[in-house]
């Protein structure tokens, strides 16, 4: 029993984007220490290096790192490129933006839809159609609650980005069943990440939306990323469409 | 930057209260209309007119409309 673990990522390669922090470089560091060969992706260098000198090498693990910025094209040609057959991929980069309908602007759609939306979609699309990809693989989309769950009042532009990946999941789901390959996604709740701690919200408004929380608190990147882990890793192998929440209890009220 | 003319900026993200209602030593807070979606509005009307990011702390040390005029000067 001694080396019994079903949630074991051994030799398994697993590519990771947004690897720089938050939800993305916890789950690359889990990763690494359920034994996989990681392979991280973000556009700052100073921090995606920081990521890849926290990852974990005990089982000889061969790490990877590919400095690239996915709203741009050719740069998500450069990934699929430089990566090796994948067991495992991430779809985890993301941006927020909090603004009343009547401010949104076209430039701003483009934005948060390139990162949140076209990235993750052509990723998808170009691993593929290049056979980057192992039967039995598992693919994870950091989604959320927001937009999918739960609806929150200036939060539109961030909710479609990511009703629009809670659907794109099954769609990729249903296809890739024919080849053993897992689709699933994540759906947070509020996650203490830098993408709360620079934005809209001021820290009293911070702990009033805490208190909104059965469990009182906001959730921690690894908390996430455990899930993720889940779902990569075998114990996940009959999970496929699945979208699972990890909220506190938030959305029982 | 004119005072007048963020007052007048400022009470265009309300519907419902009366814009004389609306002076520099308006504290906003106050007001029964306000709400997290209006103070989000604030933060995208100064991003839009001014060019300039407010933070959530920022928009939370204001007590009046004055404050806030002082504090995107300021920035």
């Amino acid at each position: 029993m001694e080396n019994y673990n079903p949630f074991s990522l051994k030799n398994k390669t697993i590519l990771i984007t947004g690897a720089s922090s938050g939800i993305g470089r916890a789950t690359a560091i889990e990763c690494s220490m359920l034994g996989a060969n990681v392979i991280i992706t973000a556009r700052n260098e100073e921090r995606l290096h920081e990521t890849l000198s926290m990852l974990d090498i005990s089982e000889r693990q061969q790490h990877q790192l590919i400095l690239a910025d996915l709203t741009e094209s050719d740069e998500i040609d450069k990934i699929a490129n430089n990566i090796s057959l994948l067991d495992g991929f991430v779809n985890n980069a993301g941006v927020g933006m909090s603004k009343p309908i009547q401010f949104i602007k076209e430039g701003d759609l483009k934005e948060i839809f390139s990162i949140n939306t076209y990235a993750p979609v052509l990723l998808t699309q170009k691993i593929l159609k290049k056979k980057k990809i192992n039967k039995g693989a598992s693919i994870v989309f950091t989604s959320s609650i927001g937009g999918n769950f739960t609806v929150t009042a200036g939060r539109a532009l961030y909710g479609m980005t990511k009703g629009a990946i809670h659907n794109f999941m099954k769609y990729c789901a249903l296809e890739l069943a024919s080849r053993q390959i897992r689709c699933n996604s994540v759906n947070p709740g509020m996650i203490e990440t830098p993408l709360i701690s620079s934005g809209t919200l001021s820290s009293e408004d911070i702990k009033i939306d805490m208190e909104k929380y059965p469990l009182k608190r906001y959730g921690k990147p690894q908390e996430v990323a455990h899930a993720i882990t889940y779902l990569l890793s075998d114990a996940a192998s009959w999970v496929t469409g699945h979208a699972l929440v990890i909220d506190g209890g938030l959305t029982l009220k | 930057m004119d005072i007048k003319d963020f007052v007048e900026k400022f009470a265009e993200q309300f519907e419902e209260t009366d814009a004389s209602m609306f002076t520099p030593e308006t504290k906003f807070r106050e007001l029964d209309e306000w709400s997290s979606l209006i103070a989000l509005s604030i933060i995208a009307m100064v991003d839009e007119e001014y060019d300039v990011t407010l933070k959530g702390d920022e928009m939370r040390s204001a007590n009046t409309i004055q404050d806030l005029f002082d504090i995107v000067k300021n920035k």
